[in-house]
C-alpha cells in the first residue's frame, strides 16, 4: 500500500483528501462522522462575523442528473455558515483536540476590512487549527454584500485581504479562487504578491441549473423566483482542472503550492488533479451524493495505482505539468488516422453520423452497416472515439515518420515542427 | 374438491385467487424512471436496424429519446404515426426476433434495449391520457369496405378515415379486434385492452362497424364492390388444419385456436373447464399459447409435440423459454399416429419422425402420452375466400400494397400471402392498402 500521508504548508494529515468548505463540514457532528471515516482533513465551512447570516428557507440546491438520475451537477445558493462564530469556534477547536492527526482548516469570510479580519484571525488561532482558506470565492449572495467573489475577481483586493491576513497571524493562509473570472492566473498572481502561502480551487461557478417551465422560474426556486448558485460537482471538472494546470504551470505562480477542488468523484479525478499540480485535493460534492464512504475508495484507489505505477504520492504531484503547454507548441507532425476495430464495432453508426453529418465525411458505411475510416478524409478529429459507445473500439493510431499522409499527400516527417515554424505563421521563427 | 389432479375436463382446478395470478399482466408496465433508465441505454443509432426489422418502421431511436427527454405523449404520437396498433404490438411482436432481436445492444452485450416495453409504456401513457392525436380530414364522400375488424382491418380503416373517407367494417364476430380479441394469450393483453384499443382507433370518427357479418355468409364480395368504392379484405384465417389422425374426432379434441378464443371471452376463469393432462400438437404462437394458459387454469401435465426439431418451430425462443418456464414440456420430432380412448380421448400415440425420400415420415419408435384434452395448433387456412378472387398457396395474391386480382379489391394480414402472420405485419398491410386505395380512390 502506498504511503497517501500528506503535508500541505506543513500541516499533515494521512490521506490527501480533504472535505472541502461545505454544508460536510458546517459542524462537529459531521466533521467527527468524516474522521471516523477516514477523511484526512477538513476546511471547516465559512465563518463570518456575528450576527450570524441567515438562509432561504425553501431549496438550496438545484441539479442536473444523467443516466439513471446520476448527479453530474449540482448548484447551491447557500451562503457561509448560519451558526453564531462562538459555536463554531468551540466546536472546532473540540474537534482538533480530538483528531490531532487530522489537518483542520478554517475558512472565513468578512468584510474587506482590515479590522474585520484582524477581529476574526486570532479568535481562530485560538482553535488551535492549523490554517485558514480564505472564501474569495462563492459568487452567490455574499458576494452582493461586497464579500466572495466580489473580492475574489478584483486581484488587488486579494492581494490587499491576503497581507492582511498574514501580518495578523502566524497561521499560513490559503486564498480559494473564484473561477468566475476571465483567466485564472490574475488572482493567483496576486495571492502570491499579497504572501499567501497557497491557493486553493475552484469555488463554484455561477450557474442556472434548470428553468421550471410551468412557473418560469429558475430553480432552485423560492416562492416563484430563483437566483443564481454555485455550481459544482463532476461538471465542473475540467474546468478545475485547466485552472489549476494555469496555475501550475504559470512561471510567476509555479510553485505555489495548490489545493485542488472541482468535481473530485473517485480517486482517478483526484489523481488527475495531483498530476496537473495540485498536492492534494478537496471533496465536496461527491461526498454530498454518496456520504462520506466513498473516502474508502478514494484512498485505496489511489494508493493502488501509485503501488501499480511504482511511484510515491510525490511523484505523482505535478507529474503531467511539464505536458501542459500551448497550442502553438503541439507538433503538427504528429499525424494519427482513426482505426475501427470490426471485431469490437457493434455498428450503431454514431461515428458514420457524427463524421458525415458533422465532421470531414471520413468514415463509410457499407450497405451491411460495415463502418470504415477513409484515411483520404480523416483529420483525426476524435470525435468518432469520443462518440462510440464501444471503449477502445475507435483508437487514434500514429502513421509511423516516412509514410504518406493520404489527405495530405505529404510524407509523414519524423521531426517536432509547431505552429511557431508554420511557415503560414506571419511570426514564424525559421524552422532551422 | 376439484384440484389440479382432477381426472378429466373439469373448471375450478385452482383456488380463486390463482386466476386472477396467472392471467395478469406478464411485464407490467414501466414506472416512469424504469422507462427513463430503460430509454437511456438506447444511442440513438445512425439508420438504426431496429427500424429496418419493424413490418411497421417505427422511428424507434425517435421515440426512445423523446421518452428520455420527458415526453412520451409525443413518443407514443411518433409510434402511431407508423403503427396505430403500436399499442397491442408493444404487448405481442415476438420483439426478440423483430426490433429487439437487431437492436446493436443485442449484439454487444445480449442485452437489447427493452424497446417492447418501451413503446408500451410510451403508448399507453398517451392512451390513458384519452388523447386521439389525428384528425379526420373533410368527408371525401368516397366509401370503402372493410372485412374484419382484426389488426389489418383496423389500421386500414383507421388510414381511409383520417383521409375523410366512410369506413364500413363487416365483422363476423361478436366483438371487433380480430386475433388482438379471440386469438392471443390473456396475459399479454389484460384488462380489456383489446377493445380499448378498438374504441380508442374509433375515435377518429368515420367508421361504422357491423357486427355478425361474415363474408360468404351475410355479405357477398360482389354486393360489396357494388355498393362500395373500394373494398379491403382483412378477415384472417377462419379455417384450421385438420390431423387427419385416426381418432380425432373423439371428444376431448378440440382445436386450439376455438379453445384460446373461448378463454378469452370468459369473464370468470374458474368456470373454464381444462384437462388434467393436455396435450397440444403444433410448434406456433396458438400451440405454445393454448399449452401455456392450460397449465395456467391448472392442468397438471402439458406436453407439446411438434413433428420436426425445435429450430423449425415458429413460436420463438422467448415464447418457448416461457413455455417451458411455466412447466409445459416440449417434445419435438414427434408426429400423432393415432388417438385412443372408448369416446373420449384417453391417449395420443406418436411416432418420432425423421427425414426419408419423399420428406417427413414417422419412424416405428412410437410412445403414448395420457390425455383427457388434445388441443389441434396445426395451423390454419383460408376458408371460403370469394372464388373470383386469385390465390397463391392458399392465400389471397397481393401486390406490395395489398393489391389484389380484382379491381378495387385489396386485401392484407393473415389472409394473403405476404410476410409473417403477425399482427405487426397485419398492421403494415392495412396502412399500406389504406395509402394505396386514398391514392386510386382520389386519383
Amino acid at each position: 500500500m502506498a504511503d497517501l500521508r500528506s503535508e500541505f504548508l506543513g500541516v499533515k494529515s494521512p490521506n490527501p483528501f480533504w472535505l472541502a468548505s461545505a454544508p460536510p463540514t458546517d459542524k462537529e457532528y459531521n466533521v467527527v462522522r468524516a474522521f471516523k471515516a477516514g477523511w484526512g482533513g477538513v476546511v471547516w465551512k465559512t465563518l463570518g462575523l456575528d450576527p450570524h447570516v441567515v438562509n432561504v428557507n425553501g431549496p438550496r440546491y438545484g441539479a442536473i442528473w444523467g443516466a439513471d438520475r446520476r448527479l453530474l451537477g449540482l448548484n447551491n445558493i447557500e451562503l457561509i455558515t448560519d451558526r453564531p462564530l462562538d459555536v463554531n469556534l468551540r466546536e472546532i477547536k473540540k474537534v482538533k483536540r480530538d483528531w490531532p492527526d487530522r489537518a483542520m482548516i478554517v475558512s472565513l469570510m468578512v468584510p474587506c476590512d482590515e479590522e474585520s479580519w484582524k477581529t476574526i484571525l486570532p479568535m481562530v488561532e485560538d482553535t488551535g487549527a492549523d490554517a485558514v482558506e480564505l472564501n474569495f470565492g462563492c459568487p452567490h449572495g455574499m458576494s452582493e454584500r461586497g464579500m466572495g467573489s466580489a473580492v475574489g475577481q478584483v486581484p488587488e483586493y486579494i492581494e490587499m485581504v491576503a497581507r492582511w491576513c498574514k501580518a495578523h497571524t502566524r497561521m499560513p493562509v490559503i486564498v480559494k479562487l473564484t473561477p468566475n473570472i476571465a483567466d485564472i492566473r490574475h488572482p493567483a498572481r496576486a495571492a502570491k504578491a499579497g504572501g499567501a502561502d497557497a491557493v486553493s480551487l475552484i469555488n463554484t461557478i455561477n450557474s442556472i441549473t434548470s428553468v421550471d417551465l410551468d412557473n418560469f422560474s429558475p430553480e432552485p426556486m423560492i416562492d416563484g423566483k430563483g437566483t443564481h448558485g454555485g455550481y459544482c460537482g463532476p461538471a465542473v471538472r475540467p474546468i478545475a482542472l485547466n485552472m489549476v494546470a494555469e496555475i501550475a504551470r504559470d512561471p510567476e505562480t509555479h510553485g505555489l503550492p495548490i489545493s485542488g477542488i472541482g468535481g473530485v468523484t473517485t480517486w482517478r479525478d483526484a489523481a488527475e488533479f495531483l498530476a496537473l499540480g495540485a498536492q492534494n485535493v478537496q471533496v465536496c460534492t461527491a461526498a454530498m451524493t454518496y456520504g462520506f464512504g466513498i473516502i474508502k475508495e478514494l484512498t485505496a484507489g489511489l494508493s493502488l495505482y501509485l503501488d501499480q505505477k511504482g511511484m510515491t504520492l510525490s511523484d505523482l504531484q505535478g507529474r503531467a505539468v511539464p505536458n501542459v503547454t500551448d497550442w502553438q507548441h503541439l507538433n503538427l507532425n504528429y499525424v494519427t488516422k482513426a482505426r475501427i476495430d470490426q471485431d469490437l464495432c457493434i455498428k450503431c453508426g454514431r461515428c458514420f453520423a457524427a463524421c458525415e453529418d458533422t465532421s470531414h465525411q471520413a468514415i463509410s458505411m457499407s450497405p451491411e452497416r460495415v463502418f470504415e475510416v477513409i484515411d483520404a478524409e480523416c483529420v483525426a478529429c476524435n470525435l468518432c472515439v469520443n462518440v462510440c459507445p464501444v471503449e477502445n473500439c475507435i483508437t487514434m493510431e500514429r502513421l509511423p515518420a516516412g509514410t504518406v499522409d493520404e489527405r495530405t499527400g505529404e510524407v509523414v516527417r519524423d521531426e517536432h515542427g509547431d505552429w511557431t515554424q508554420h511557415p503560414n505563421n506571419p511570426m514564424a521563427s525559421a524552422a532551422e | 374438491m376439484t384440484s389440479m389432479t382432477t381426472p378429466g375436463i373439469v373448471p375450478g382446478r385452482l383456488q380463486a385467487d390463482d386466476y386472477a395470478r396467472n392471467f395478469d399482466d406478464l411485464y407490467p408496465d414501466f414506472e416512469p424512471h424504469e422507462a427513463m433508465v430503460a430509454a437511456d441505454r438506447c444511442y440513438f443509432c445512425h439508420d438504426a436496424p431496429c427500424i429496418t426489422a419493424c413490418p411497421t418502421e417505427i422511428d424507434i431511436p425517435l421515440f426512445i429519446r423523446q421518452i428520455q427527454a420527458g415526453q412520451p405523449e409525443a413518443a407514443g404520437k411518433t409510434i402511431f404515426d407508423q403503427n396505430i396498433l403500436g399499442g397491442m404490438c408493444a404487448r405481442v411482436c415476438p420483439t426478440e426476433t423483430l426490433c429487439e432481436g437487431a437492436c446493436v445492444r443485442e449484439m454487444a452485450e445480449g442485452q437489447p434495449v427493452e424497446i417492447g416495453r418501451l413503446q408500451r409504456y410510451a403508448t399507453d401513457t398517451l392512451m390513458a391520457k384519452g388523447i386521439h392525436p389525428y384528425e379526420r380530414a373533410a368527408p371525401t364522400g368516397r366509401r370503402v369496405a372493410v372485412v374484419g375488424a382484426g389488426p389489418a382491418g383496423l389500421a386500414c380503416a383507421h388510414g381511409l378515415a383520417r383521409h375523410g373517407h366512410d369506413v364500413v367494417m363487416f365483422e363476423a364476430r361478436p366483438r371487433p379486434g380480430g386475433l388482438n380479441e379471440y386469438g392471443i394469450a390473456a396475459y399479454k393483453t389484460p384488462h380489456g385492452f383489446a377493445q380499448d384499443e378498438v374504441e380508442w382507433i374509433l375515435q377518429i370518427g368515420g367508421i361504422t362497424l357491423r357486427h355478425g357479418m361474415a363474408l360468404g355468409r351475410d355479405i357477398t364480395l360482389e354486393a360489396l364492390r357494388e355498393e362500395f368504392d373500394a373494398v379491403f379484405l382483412g378477415m384472417g384465417l377462419a379455417g384450421v388444419n385438420a390431423l387427419g389422425t385416426e381418432g380425432d374426432d373423439r371428444e376431448g379434441v378440440r382445436d386450439a385456436v376455438e379453445f384460446i378464443a373461448e378463454l378469452r371471452q370468459t369473464q370468470d376463469l374458474s368456470t373454464l373447464p381444462v384437462g388434467r393432462h393436455v396435450v397440444v400438437i403444433g410448434g406456433g404462437m396458438t400451440a405454445v399459447d393454448a399449452a401455456v394458459q392450460s397449465r395456467l387454469l391448472g392442468a397438471e401435465h402439458v406436453t407439446m409435440v411438434y413433428r420436426r426439431g425445435r429450430e423449425s418451430m415458429s413460436a420463438s425462443d422467448y415464447e418457448l423459454n416461457h413455455a417451458a418456464t411455466e412447466g409445459v414440456r416440449i417434445i419435438t420430432d414427434a408426429m400423432p399416429v393415432a388417438v385412443h380412448g372408448n369416446g373420449a380421448v384417453r391417449e395420443v400415440e406418436f411416432a418420432y419422425t425423421r427425414q426419408g425420400p419423399n420428406g417427413l415420415e414417422p419412424t416405428d419408435d412410437t410412445f403414448r402420452l395420457p390425455a383427457d384434452q388434445l388441443f389441434r395448433a396445426i395451423g390454419q387456412r383460408l376458408d371460403g375466400a370469394p372464388e373470383e378472387l386469385e390465390l397463391e398457396r392458399g392465400k389471397i395474391a397481393v401486390s406490395d400494397t395489398g393489391r389484389t386480382s380484382l379491381r378495387r379489391v385489396w386485401a392484407g394480414g393473415d389472409c394473403t400471402g405476404g410476410g409473417e402472420d403477425l399482427t405487426v405485419t397485419a398492421v403494415a398491410q392495412g396502412r399500406d392498402a389504406a395509402a394505396d386505395i386514398h391514392t386510386q380512390l382520389m386519383g
